[in-house]
């Protein structure tokens, strides 16, 4: 089956986009990286290629795990399924 | 794959080795690229490296113009060298220094001569260099002649899941062979910065790589408006779904592999620790990172792009890859090794790197690159503060 998001560490809680666009509502394929498993998520948000989708709810002040590190802080609660971006997601460092 | 045992390069008198056979014309300051542009004009086989700088620069800022000058001309790219500078003093620093590696180097001065008689004399002396250098054959020289400098650009969240680990697995496989390798970007380590602090093969460069990072960081938290002035990450990075620095830093990280780095080196610095990776500590942007990588003596570049970035270099070519399957197809003319497949899982990382080796090797035996075929030559000096 075709994969529709990638994730890099079985840590993280958001995956990466790596079709032209996912839908509302999609069913989609996730792959994760690290050991080589799958596990699949329904989107709430359209996401374009090489943006970020939340594998889980996450609320105000959370981190935000890629590569199984810090990327950041959540500024706005993201639930499971919606996009993951500069409007709800800032950096720690400046 | 079995990785060749060598490739076809022009041997230099001081033992390295080049993939090119530049003979430059090297203006020593801003005011002399006029006359350093009309040599390069009137012989053939030469190409002028016009720049900003030279002028009233003074401690660590004017070392690492001389540094910078210096190196680019003893690079093994280059076959011969035509300096010229409004004054004799520096011209002549630049041109010892060149000599030193046994290439032939000439020095003209514009006071007291003029623009024009200037151009006549460099212009004799450049002819002789490119018809000499003209005879200079490829010839079969180690896989460890390559000195090999990484640097992404234009990166969005495909470069960290693909093309950058692409050269990360090209580093791994390239490595035992010999080859140098240098990786910089300081800025783009911010959120890293710990980790890539682990990978150092001694205490002692862990301990010399976050010193240069906090300097770099002290530096930047000094100088920064509100978020950066949206230089980190770029328009270009948010637009392909990286969110900050931190997931920029860990995806920039991706093209070292597993490999730790020996020593780190100050910009256009010269590695003297012996094959292996090296850090260096450069700006993030591409034309200056690449232009003080080329100074420090690496011959080949890989240049893994997200969104495209299209940087050129005028002595070290610059090979691009992608992951990003829509800019593999809109930005075709600029992409040298397409690792797009990588993210429909056509194609798994040792393949993709096997592909990337493939590819640099074509290149270091005389492939031009997407960049040199499109004339991208840019050569782009790094300024530490204001002139006195």
């Amino acid at each position: 089956m075709a994969t529709d998001i990638i994730i890099h560490d079985k840590k993280d809680n958001v995956g990466v986009v790596v079709i032209e666009k996912i839908t509302p509502k999609q069913d989609c394929a996730c792959w994760i990286m690290e050991d080589d498993s799958s596990t699949n998520i329904q989107s709430l948000d359209e996401i374009p290629l090489g943006h970020k989708i939340a594998m889980t709810d996450l609320n105000e002040g959370d981190t935000i795990l890629k590569y199984g590190h810090d990327i950041g802080k959540v500024v706005k609660s993201i639930k499971k399924g919606e996009h993951v971006h500069v409007h709800n997601v800032k950096t720690k460092k400046w | 794959m079995e990785i060749p045992k060598s490739f076809l390069g022009y041997k230099r008198e001081n033992g390295r080795a080049g993939t090119r056979n530049h003979v430059i014309i090297l203006p020593v300051d801003d005011i002399s690229n006029a006359c350093a542009e009309a040599v390069a004009n009137n012989i053939k086989g030469t190409i002028a490296l016009p720049h900003s700088y030279g002028r009233l620069q003074f401690g660590a800022d004017l070392e690492l113009h001389f540094r910078t000058m210096i190196g680019t001309g003893s690079n093994p790219n280059v076959a011969a060298v035509i300096v010229i500078g409004i004054e004799p003093k520096w011209t002549q620093r630049i041109v010892d220094g060149i000599a030193k590696t046994g290439k032939p180097v000439e020095g003209f001065h514009i006071e007291r001569t003029g623009d024009i008689g200037t151009v006549m004399k460099a212009s004799k002396k450049a002819q002789e260099f490119s018809q000499w250098a003209s005879e200079i054959q490829r010839e079969e020289c180690p896989m460890s002649d390559l000195w090999i400098s990484v640097k992404c650009g234009e990166s969005d969240t495909t470069s960290g899941l693909a093309s950058n680990p692409t050269v990360g697995n090209l580093m791994e496989k390239m490595e035992p062979l010999g080859v140098h390798l240098c990786f910089g970007e300081t800025s783009e380590l911010t959120g890293a910065e710990e980790v890539c602090a682990t990978r150092g093969a001694t205490q002692e460069a862990s301990a010399k790589f976050m010193k240069t990072w906090n300097d770099y960081n002290d530096f930047i938290l000094k100088e920064a408006t509100d978020d950066l002035s949206e230089s980190q990450p770029t328009a270009g990075n948010i637009a392909g779904g990286l969110t900050t620095i931190e997931e920029k830093a860990f995806g920039n990280f991706q093209k070292i592999g597993n490999l730790k780095f020996i020593d780190v080196l100050e910009p256009a610095e010269e590695p003297k620790k012996g094959p292996g990776l090296y850090f260096m500590d450069t700006s993030s942007a591409a034309a200056e990172c690449i232009t003080l990588q080329a100074a420090g003596g690496f011959n080949i570049h890989l240049f893994p792009t997200g969104q495209g970035n299209i940087v050129g270099n005028p002595i070290e070519p610059v090979v691009k890859l992608t992951a990003n399957p829509l800019t593999a197809k809109s930005m075709s003319e600029h992409v040298d090794c397409d690792v797009s497949k990588l993210l429909s899982r056509e194609m798994n990382m040792s393949e993709a790197g096997d592909e990337l080796i493939k590819t640099t090797l074509r290149v270091a035996n005389g492939r031009l690159t997407c960049a040199e075929a499109l004339g991208h030559k840019e050569f782009v000096m790094t300024k530490l503060y204001r002139s006195a």
